[in-house]
């Protein structure tokens, strides 16, 4: 970063509203003066201190540790402090870098929005703390070393609440409980001295806002700003609760996922149409004559019936699947027994291992979640 | 050019349109599809939710596949699926940044005497127009512009997030292609808030009417911005957004009656290639405001001075 070119202006549009005022929301624009590297907050901070007084920014550290200035910059949410204004202005639309509150939050005023009526519910909704094991150890809990790495992402969080803010999950089902939240849920779930991670999954697994609500739209993994990735430890979280807990949950995701897993091995390509059923019925042959999958296929008829009418789907294709042939279909099957076979479950962190290239030799990828299956 | 072509499981089962279009649209660009039937299912994000490992190798498999057709001649790995590159990308990712990961996972490949090497060039076929094949060279191919047709792009998650993963960035604005695409076939762009959205399938087994909110929420914008149609690179977004459409309307209170076009299908439309041929008909929301565009263009063409 050059911290020598010299100050220039940049044009701030911001979204102001008062509720309380009863007026509407408004764009306000100001031009600031800074160097190229300083922060939108900084730009912010300025048009505040020598525009206009009242415009409402939540902000403390400036250095991307508090988490209190989450903004959407150009659409896109992150911290103010963390963002170059010459950055900024290079992914504006228009020459103009346009700041809004962050979305899913009621707003309090203009740039400061409503963070305990979301955010830190949902946080409180997952037991943020670590339920201790009886009974105490005389000494300190001796761990090992490679499962507190796996926990150190999570705890990466700094509650800025930009992952919520984008979450397109709880942009139609405000109940979700969303991606800070599983993350921190993650944080104790894969923490060797919690007492009640059998508790905390179940829980998660069967609330029908839970773990199974996440669209996998990678949202959060973008708009986070310290690389914690909360889908990602979602996506842990099902794990664990499925392969290791063996948590069959109300809500269809761990038999989707079960099912989908069989009728790749079954046929090296997926077969569709078993897959519905199965997600409701069962993992078997038998799980489409389940009543959950009769009341389903009957609430799906209208679909099922124009996508037979149009021969988008033949009844021969929803019959008999696609197939690899026997050879590769053989060969597929022995990677999924040779996986399935194996004592550990080998998962590589990148975000603990770092990637080759940053390192100085190979790094031994087996360090992250290494929980027996 | 030639591509080791892999068409993903759903373009072959519940949307035999895409893969049909595709083989229908190859041959019009010049486009050799070596297609990749021995390679599998890529997991599309649940295997690998059920293991990591899994996924990896399956892909590892496939990816090797192609680089024995790469060997063979083909310039890449090509793809019609937005879940497929997500996929397979997040499993590249983890394959090309670790060794003694790619070796561990070659072990279990070398039982079929096969072995990815990091590096592997796969792209979609969104990508492949724009970056190998060329907007330019896409231009003089059009013989029917989508001259008037107001088309909204739906790009589908696994394509667009994470941006680094993808290769995303100034250079190649890959979240942006869609647009560039519409443009050289002479369509018009429809902006609308759903575009870069998700369409909500993963969780349609899980929590239906979120699932279903979200693909009519989606709709609804486009149709609100008044846009003709909607085209996406994704297969499964095609699911929700289009054999979904007629249950995920009874959800909101405006009617929803929005086409939905694979990418190779709107490519194939500007090429010439008639609605039929490449299986319009098989959609459950008749795509009647781009059949009828088409069938316009003709009478337009045919009459004197343009009749339109």
């Amino acid at each position: 970063m050059d911290t020598r070119k010299p100050p220039q202006d940049y044009t701030l549009r911001i979204r102001r509203y008062d509720p309380e005022s009863g007026e509407a929301p408004y764009w306000d624009e100001h031009v600031i003066k800074l160097e190229p590297h300083r922060s939108v907050l900084e730009g912010l901070l300025q048009a505040k201190a020598k525009f206009d007084g009242s415009i409402g920014v939540r902000c403390s550290c400036r250095a991307a540790i508090c988490g209190s200035c989450g903004v959407r910059v150009n659409g896109k949410p992150g911290l103010a402090c963390h963002t170059h204004l010459d950055d900024a202005l290079k992914r504006s639309k228009d020459g103009k870098i346009t700041v809004e509150p962050m979305g899913n939050m009621p707003v309090i005023k203009d740039l400061i929005v409503d963070m305990d009526a979301v955010h830190w519910k949902k946080i409180n909704r997952v037991t943020p703390w670590l339920i201790g094991k009886t009974p105490v150890p005389e000494r300190e809990y001796v761990v090992d070393r490679l499962s507190m790495v796996d926990v150190t992402q999570t705890m990466a969080c700094i509650q800025c609440g930009a992952c919520v803010s984008d979450c397109l999950s709880m942009e139609v089902d405000p109940g979700f409980i969303g991606p800070a939240a599983l993350a921190k849920a993650y944080r104790f779930v894969g923490d060797p001295r919690d007492a009640q991670q059998q508790e905390r999954l179940k829980d998660l697994a069967e609330d029908p806002n839970g773990i199974y609500n996440c669209t996998h739209c990678f949202k959060c993994v973008e708009a986070c700003p310290k690389g914690v990735a909360p889908m990602n430890q979602i996506m842990r979280l099902r794990r664990r609760a499925g392969a290791d807990h063996h948590i069959n949950d109300r809500n269809n995701g761990h038999r989707h996922e079960a099912a989908f897993v069989t009728l790749v091995r079954d046929g090296g390509l997926l077969h569709e149409a078993e897959l519905l059923p199965r997600s409701y019925g069962g993992d078997s042959w038998f799980g489409k004559f389940a009543p959950k999958a009769g009341a389903e296929l009957v609430a799906s008829l209208p679909a099922i019936t124009k996508a037979l009418l149009r021969r988008k789907v033949t009844p021969k294709a929803a019959l008999f699947p696609h197939k690899l042939a026997k050879p590769d279909l053989e060969a597929v099957q022995n990677i999924f027994d040779t996986v399935k076979a194996r004592e550990e479950r080998y998962e590589l962190n990148l975000y603990v291992v770092g990637d080759d290239k940053d390192n100085d030799q190979p790094i031994e990828g087996a360090v992250g979640d290494r929980s027996t299956t | 050019m030639k591509v080791a072509y892999w068409p993903g499981c759903v373009s072959r089962g519940f949307t035999p349109e895409l893969h049909g279009s595709m083989a229908q649209v190859a041959p019009k660009l010049g486009i050799e599809l070596v297609e990749l039937d021995r390679a599998c299912c890529t997991g599309a994000g649940v295997i690998a939710e059920h293991s990591q490992e899994l996924a990896d190798t399956l892909n590892a498999r496939t990816f090797a596949l192609a680089q024995q057709e790469i060997g063979k001649g083909a310039d890449l790995m090509m793809n019609i699926c937005s879940t497929c590159q997500g996929a397979q990308s997040e499993s590249q990712e983890r394959l090309d940044a670790n060794k003694v990961y790619r070796d561990h996972v070659n072990e279990t490949l070398s039982k079929e005497s096969l072995s990815y090497t990091e590096g592997i060039a796969n792209k979609n076929f969104l990508w492949l127009l724009v970056e190998d094949y060329g907007l330019d060279r896409l231009k003089e191919k059009v013989v029917k512009p989508l001259t008037g047709l107001k088309v909204g792009p739906f790009y589908g998650c696994y394509i667009v997030r994470p941006a680094d993963r993808l290769g995303i960035d100034e250079e190649n604005p890959r979240d942006s292609y869609l647009s560039l695409v519409i443009e050289a076939l002479g369509g018009t762009v429809i902006d609308y808030a759903g575009s870069h959205k998700c369409c909500g399938f993963p969780i349609i087994t899980m929590a239906k009417d979120a699932s279903l909110q979200m693909a009519a929420r989606n709709l609804g914008d486009a149709q609100a911005a008044d846009a003709d149609c909607i085209v996406t690179p994704c297969p499964l977004c095609h699911l929700n957004l289009d054999l979904q459409q007629p249950i995920a309307a009874k959800l909101v209170p405006t009617p929803l009656n929005m086409p939905v076009l694979h990418l190779p299908q709107l490519v194939g439309l500007a090429l010439g290639l008639s609605p039929k041929e490449i299986g319009l008909n098989k959609h459950v929301v008749k795509p009647t405001a781009v059949v009828d565009w088409s069938a316009s263009v003709i009478a337009g063409v045919g009459g004197e001075g343009g009749g339109w």
